[in-house]
């Protein structure tokens, strides 16, 4: 330190370089020290662990001995996984594009309404997303009871018969996605309706003055204007509905025969519950590349949104 | 000129029917209120029939009765629950992680966000990408190597990390860390950089540049992240089913599936209850603070 | 109260110089403003004397003090921001001292320099407010009030004005000077409106492509200009730039004459005769304002040739009329009375006055 200044005395332009580059790396040093905490978090808790799972599913049961593939191999063999396989996809894929659909049209509802009455309406659209999945599951599962369902008292009043809810796996996988899409559908709206405020008033009105019909103006103008946040969200919802365990848990637990099981729960059931961590891991991995497509079209959408602005 | 005019007005006379674009933007309105109603019902139909369950002795709720309405309403099930030693556990379980969870998270998320937006340093694009990557990744993927990597640690150090509580307080970070610094950085990147050079030729350093000028400016965005983070925290249900087991260890949701469901008895009137009671605290602050919540639910993909 | 230098000062943004190397001198209390158009290095310049861009080389001096590594704290100056930069969730009172609190200072003094300068600005009356409750203009008084309090060596303006409208852009404009009367202080002042330029500045640093075009008083820039680049950026409507042939013989005599076309041809004002001759029988452009292009009326004094003009388009502007001719192909301006202004499609009697033409080198783009 002493030599530093005694050299920086003797040759004043040099003392300047280096008090400015001293001046920038300090800079990025305290940069740095305040986003460490949350670089460990994210290296500890989420990138070793996924790494570790792809470790994990090379494993035996006991976690003694490398199997390469063996698990994988397993599970093609089992008809549980090509059933999980489907009912993950078909669940994913339909409750996200009803979730979208209802959102859409919700959002335009709400958007019609006078300004000073939508906070009100908006309010009560949102709770279904604001009370935690798993207490709300409850509830759809006690209206779904076999012997006490206040929707088959519904039903049985206007003399037809009642549905085996969560009995018969059909509709079960249908109860699913119903309380799936209700859960999902306001966070949908929410996001729509955020899209469609956005869209500038004159639009509508220069496309009214060039003809435009009520459909052709949310057809030619809402829908392209919105293009971006209907596609962020859904990728979004894709994704948190394909990981989706709440749900599936608490209704059917997977029954009837493991009919309604997806990747979560059934990892869940054989990691956790069966003890068979490596073969847990290796079912949800196959999340991973789906969630990847996602993610990836994500950041694509929203670096498109960075450049239009 | 002005005698064409006339003309046409006499004219077509007859023919304008005056407020006919009033009357058609009024259908559109009462339709919309109809629909709007509809879904209004479908949307708050579990929540309503969870309280008018809540408020049904056991004899009621078995009773071949109209399910949807309340002939003796009772609060016996509140009472009941409340009073019971273990309920309360789970309530104050589940309150401290929130607490703990909301507060590390802020801090961690307000200090990354800020060093991320605004002071950048080597590989802070690139981190900034990454931690809005990690916050995709579902905790259905993270639980099964995490619970081994907990064993694994009581192996190696005798510390035992599952079955309690407080384990919760690493695990929920991986969910609310990523998506608050996400959002935190969309907030802060939206202030002004000369608001910061002003700050800078005012005298301030880059804490009190956090600290006095960046947080109670993005204090909204602070505030709607806060609200997000304890939602999560609350409502969390897989890693506590997952990583605890004894009864006195379960946080809110967990336990009340897990115990309130006895193998196959259903005591419903005490599970709407617990449920009801469960959903209660997020949806008291959504009550209150409703703009920040939707604030937050829309920052995520509309910032950044 | 300090004197500002800059030696040699160059900054590139990856590569792209943005200032290619500027000397400028700024004595103490002097408002020195920088105008030019964007991207000329003008706010690069301001930021790199406040400390919020570090020069790639040269020296910056304050006072006598060498303030490259000096963090922009510790230099000792103020600055006014183009979008004001006032703490949104601060009142006016907490803007304003700020800086203040952050060094300690004792209470008494801030609350002391605080109304001092609020009544400098005439705003004691907004000090509880927040800035969402303030007009454009009272925050700009706010931005510079929280520049007043700190009593600094140098005021720094970047681009103040630009975000007002046209009305009270003329009235922050004379309140800008009375506080710079007032409050004497050595002031660098960054704008890209050269009416802005010329009504404040002492001296106004022409700036373009990074580098200083000419410095000058006002009236040296307005009416000496040494560049093309000046002659044209200052004054508005612009200055007439036409391509002409100075050739030998005015009306018979040995003087020198401007020809702008087969039809018209002015005869240079004997006093510029010297300076021009060795640029005889080139190819210059010949630079006129559109005020030294009127209506005949009377006689002619010394300097003045009389053409006629056929109108092509005219624009009253109610205390005057510009009209516009062409030229063998380009539109040139004149400001005439409007009681004599001429309607499109007709030829009017006009007269230049070239005692204040300009030569320009197209080479070199210096004026002659």
């Amino acid at each position: 330190m002493a030599d530093a200044v005694a050299r920086d005395l003797r040759i004043p332009v040099v003392r300047r370089r280096v008090g400015a580059r001293a001046l920038v790396s300090r800079k990025s040093m305290i940069a740095f020290f305040f986003a460490l905490p949350l670089i460990l978090i994210v290296l500890c808790l989420v990138v070793y662990p996924a790494f570790y799972s792809m470790h994990l599913a090379t494993l035996n049961k006991s976690m003694t001995k490398f199997v390469g593939f063996g698990n994988f191999e397993f599970l093609f063999k089992r008809n549980t996984f090509w059933m999980v396989v489907e009912q993950s996809v078909l669940f994913a894929v339909t409750a996200v594009i009803f979730k979208a659909v209802i959102g859409f049209v919700v959002a335009h509802f709400v958007h019609n309404i006078p300004l000073k009455g939508q906070r009100k309406w908006r309010g009560m659209l949102l709770i279904p997303w604001v009370i935690p999945p798993a207490m709300s599951t409850l509830a759809w599962l006690w209206l779904f009871d076999p012997s006490y369902s206040a929707f088959n008292w519904i039903l049985n009043h206007l003399g037809l018969a009642g549905i085996p809810w969560l009995g018969n796996p059909y509709w079960a996988r249908a109860g699913i996605i119903l309380v799936n899409v209700w859960v999902g559908s306001p966070f949908f709206m929410i996001m729509y309706l955020a899209a469609l405020k956005s869209v500038p008033e004159q639009l509508h009105e220069a496309a009214a003055i060039d003809g435009a019909n009520w459909f052709q103006k949310i057809w030619y103008v809402n829908l392209p204007m919105m293009r971006n946040i209907i596609q962020i969200t859904a990728l979004f919802s894709l994704i948190v509905t394909f990981a989706n365990f709440d749900i599936v848990k608490i209704l059917t637990n997977g029954g009837p025969v493991d009919q309604t099981h997806v990747f979560a729960t059934w990892a869940f059931t054989l990691g956790i519950w069966g003890n068979d961590i490596p073969l847990g891991a290796s079912v949800s991995l196959f999340m991973f590349p789906i969630l990847a497509v996602a993610a990836g079209l994500i950041l694509r959408n929203i670096r498109n949104r960075g450049n239009e602005a | 000129m002005t005698t064409a005019t006339a003309q046409i007005g006499t004219g077509e006379r007859s023919a304008v029917r005056y407020g006919s674009i009033a009357r058609g933007r009024k259908r559109t309105l009462y339709w919309s209120y109809f629909f709007l109603i509809l879904f209004v019902i479908f949307f708050l139909m579990p929540p309503v029939y969870m309280f008018i369950t809540s408020l049904k002795t056991s004899a009621e709720i078995g009773a071949v009765t109209n399910p949807w309405w309340v002939y003796h309403p009772t609060l016996q099930n509140y009472i009941d629950l409340l009073s019971q030693a273990q309920f309360l556990t789970f309530f104050k379980n589940s309150a401290l992680v929130a607490v703990i969870v909301v507060s590390v998270t802020m801090v961690v998320s307000i200090m990354a966000a800020f060093s991320l937006a605004r002071m950048k340093f080597w590989g802070s694009g690139t981190l900034a990408t990454g931690v809005f990557l990690t916050y995709l990744i579902p905790e259905s993927l993270l639980f099964i190597p995490l619970f081994k990597i907990f064993a694994f640690i009581h192996d190696l150090t005798g510390i035992e990390l599952i079955n309690h509580w407080w384990v919760l307080v690493f695990l929920y970070p991986t969910l609310t860390v990523p998506f608050c610094t996400w959002i935190m950085i969309g907030y802060f990147a939206s202030i002004p950089k000369e608001l910061d050079e002003a700050a800078l030729i005012d005298g301030a350093g880059y804490i009190q540049i956090l600290t006095r000028v960046f947080i109670p400016v993005a204090l909204p965005g602070i505030i709607a992240a806060t609200i997000f983070c304890f939602t999560v925290s609350w409502a969390n249900f897989l890693y506590p089913l997952a990583f605890t087991t004894s009864a006195d260890q379960l946080v809110l949701p967990v336990g009340i599936v897990t115990t309130l469901i006895k193998g196959d008895v259903y005591n419903w009137g005490q599970i709407m209850t617990g449920a009801l009671l469960g959903a209660a605290p997020p949806l008291i602050i959504y009550a209150f603070l409703m703009d920040y919540y939707i604030a937050g639910l829309t920052a995520g993909a509309t910032k950044g | 109260m300090a004197e500002v230098a800059l030696r040699n000062i160059v900054k590139t943004f990856d590569r792209t110089p943005a200032v290619a190397g500027i000397d400028l001198n700024i004595n103490d209390r002097e408002f020195v403003v920088l105008v030019g158009p964007s991207g000329c290095g003008k706010t690069t310049t301001l930021r790199m004397i406040a400390g919020l861009e570090e020069a790639t080389s040269g020296e910056i001096y304050i006072g006598d003090q060498l303030v490259n590594d000096v963090p922009p704290k510790d230099r000792d100056i103020a600055m006014v921001f183009q979008n004001y930069a006032l703490y949104p969730h601060m009142t006016v009172y907490e803007n304003m001292s700020f800086g203040l609190r952050l060094k300690k200072f004792p209470k008494a003094e801030i609350k002391e320099r605080v109304e001092n300068a609020a009544r400098i600005l005439d705003i004691t009356n907004l000090l509880d407010r927040r800035p969402k409750q303030l007009s454009g203009g009272q925050r700009q008084r706010v931005a510079m009030g929280r520049a007043i309090v700190r009593n600094p060596k140098v005021f720094l303006f970047d681009e103040p004005l630009s975000n007002l409208d046209a009305k009270l852009r003329v009235q922050m404009r004379m309140e800008i000077k009375k506080v710079h009367q007032k409050v004497t202080v050595t002031t660098v002042y960054v704008t890209h409106d050269q009416i802005e330029a010329m009504t404040l500045a002492d001296r106004v640093v022409v700036m373009n492509g990074g580098k200083i075009e000419q410095i000058g008083s006002p009236n040296e820039v307005y009416h000496r200009p040494t560049t093309r680049f000046v002659a044209g950026f200052i004054g508005s409507p612009a200055m007439n730039f036409l391509p002409c042939r100075l050739v030998e013989g005015s009306n018979g005599s040995a003087g020198l004459s401007v020809k702008l076309s087969d039809k018209l041809t002015f005869p240079v004002p004997p006093d510029r005769v010297g300076r021009y001759r060795p640029h005889a029988g080139r190819e210059l452009l010949f630079g006129l304002r559109p005020e030294d292009i009127i209506e005949k009326r009377g006689d002619l004094p010394p300097g003045r040739t009389a053409f006629d003009a056929q109108l092509d388009v005219v624009e009253p502007m109610g205390m005057e009329t510009m009209v516009y001719f062409l030229v063998d192909g380009t539109e040139v301006c004149g400001r005439v009375n409007p009681a004599v202004a001429g309607k499109p499609g007709e030829t009017m009697p006009l007269v230049a006055d070239l005692n204040h033409m300009h030569l320009i080198d197209p080479k070199t783009d210096q004026v002659l």
